[in-house]
């Protein structure tokens, strides 16, 4: 009897193992391409504020820092690496268009330029993409390190080197209030 | 404690409560005042208000597959067809929802009038969905518009691959970005949730039941008086009759409870989605108040609108038979999301 159960019981403990080590391969891969998603978004808004520079300077003389401001942040977070780094150089870069746009809603001949409300569409469209992209990431960042974290996929995980995964979290620029500087 | 059916909206809630699960009624004179009303409705997040309308959703179905065995069984052994009976109903129920399930979202579509829109046409529309695909995992689905000033939408579809929403253009016109974020949210929540396909299931299922009753009655008129039973067959023959008569209108009631669900999770999903739920409570509020009627709408697809659009008001006698839960019911459940 016992002569059956012992293999019996071997082989259902390897194929256990071998469907939760898939999982986490699954797991991590969907994590990867969730990053994967936030990076074409991101770029997307990279792209996308030349455009707006080159459309709103010529009316805005007197808001120069605002600009650049909004180009600088967007050459640091074209440069910025690992996904703490991205997230800090992104959300500066989230706070300078914030402000940029509080003071084009100032300028009337500004709102009123065709050009400047479609790329204002194309950049609210940008940045719900990426808060949309981050929070799926954040998602899937939760559910792949839970798996990490429980029974016994932990034992697993350490023994195959799976490393826990970081969220992508919001920064204090993006969560400060607005200022907007009249002169 | 026995359930009490709200006196408003007509949902079964369970014994013991003062005040309805769904709309916030007082179900019983005592619990009338507001306080107790507010206090007992509570906060909610969209995670449990999720998980509770699926499981609810599961529970409906399970007493709808009891109710065709049980049709199937009683009047399969009086009818002679055994279970034959069943498999047959299920066959014929089948057709008509099976050719729905492929080619209904055509049909749907050209009924409501709606034309495919591209992005250079209406590109905030667009953008909007893209949005929401990606808080989603969705694929994009394809984007149709209805030239309506009343504003409504709806998505069709029989899975994710083959998805199509439409909007008015009332609803286009007439919503703020965020507003016509929260609609789609709930439309794509629809196709994330597959429910053309659940709906096909359960249509399919009241299809059955209707033929096996219509069998039955057909039957019933050439046996009558044919065959002598003792009183155990008599008392089966009367429970046979009234199973024939009020299946039918059992399997509608089950249906409609089934699509209220399912409109209550769309809105749940909705705001899992967007994390806006005040957004999609302030649409639903704005779609009631708009004055202008849905030409274009039928009996056959007031069920896909996001807002009935046969009703005027939200509430009325026949919540049973109601597509859609009273609109100020799904405000309150929305404004009570954190």
């Amino acid at each position: 009897m016992a002569l059956f159960v012992l293999p019996l019981f071997l082989v259902v403990v390897a194929l256990a193992v071998v469907a939760l080590y898939n999982g986490l391969v699954l797991l991590r891969n969907q994590v990867r391409n969730a990053w994967q998603q936030i990076g074409v978004q991101l770029k997307r808004r990279h792209d996308l504020i030349p455009n707006l520079v080159e459309v709103v300077k010529d009316y805005m003389g007197y808001e120069q820092e605002t600009l650049e401001k909004v180009i600088r942040a967007r050459n640091q977070a074209i440069q910025a690496t690992g996904v703490q780094g991205t997230a800090a150089a992104e959300g500066a870069l989230t706070g300078a268009l914030r402000s940029l746009f509080a003071v084009v809603e100032a300028y009337p001949q500004l709102k009123a330029n065709e050009n400047v409300s479609r790329l204002q569409e194309e950049l609210t469209s940008t940045e719900n993409r990426i808060a949309f992209a981050r929070q799926f990431y954040n998602d899937m960042v939760m559910r792949y390190n839970t798996r990490l974290q429980v029974f016994p996929t932990n034992i697993l995980a350490s023994l195959f080197g799976f490393k826990e995964a970081s969220y992508f979290e919001t920064t204090a620029a993006e969560q400060e209030p607005v200022k907007v500087d009249l002169r | 404690m026995p359930r009490a059916a709200c006196p408003k909206c007509g949902f079964n809630n369970p014994g013991g409560r003062n005040v309805c699960e769904l709309c916030g009624t007082a179900t019983r004179a005592e619990g009338a005042d507001g306080a107790t009303a507010a206090a007992s409705v509570g906060r909610r997040d969209f995670y449990t208000e999720q998980t509770s309308n699926s499981r609810r959703s599961m529970v409906l179905l399970a007493c709808f597959v009891l109710l065709v065995v049980a049709v199937a069984w009683v009047l399969g052994e009086l009818g002679g067809l055994g279970p034959a009976g069943l498999l047959l109903g299920l066959a014929f129920g089948s057709i008509g929802a099976v050719s729905a399930y492929y080619s209904g979202d055509r049909m749907v579509l050209a009924a409501s009038h709606a034309t495919e829109v591209g992005a250079d046409r209406e590109p905030v529309l667009h953008n909007v969905v893209e949005e929401l695909c990606l808080a989603a995992g969705l694929t994009k689905p394809r984007l149709y518009v209805i030239e309506s000033e009343a504003p409504n939408a709806f998505a069709t579809g029989r899975d994710p691959q083959h998805a199509s929403v439409a909007v008015t253009r009332g609803l286009l016109r007439k919503m703020s970005r965020e507003e016509l974020q929260g609609v789609l949210a709930h439309e794509m929540s629809h196709v994330r949730n597959l429910d053309v396909r659940f709906a096909t299931l359960v249509g399919v299922l009241v299809g059955t039941v209707a033929l096996m009753c219509d069998w039955f009655w057909r039957s019933w008129r050439f046996r009558r008086g044919s065959r002598s039973t003792g009183s155990a067959g008599a008392l089966f023959l009367i429970l046979a009759v009234l199973l024939a008569a009020l299946a039918p209108v059992a399997s509608v009631l089950i249906q409609m409870a089934i699509s209220r669900r399912r409109e209550l999770l769309a809105d749940a999903t909705g705001v899992e989605l967007t994390r806006n739920p005040h957004a999609l409570a302030s649409a639903l509020r704005r779609i009631a108040a708009d004055p202008q009627g849905l030409e274009v709408a039928n009996r056959a697809t007031q069920h896909l609108y996001i807002v009935n659009p046969l009703k005027a008001s939200g509430m009325d006698s026949s919540a049973l038979f109601s597509t859609h839960p009273p609109i100020e019911a799904r405000i309150r459940i929305l404004e009570s999301m954190t």
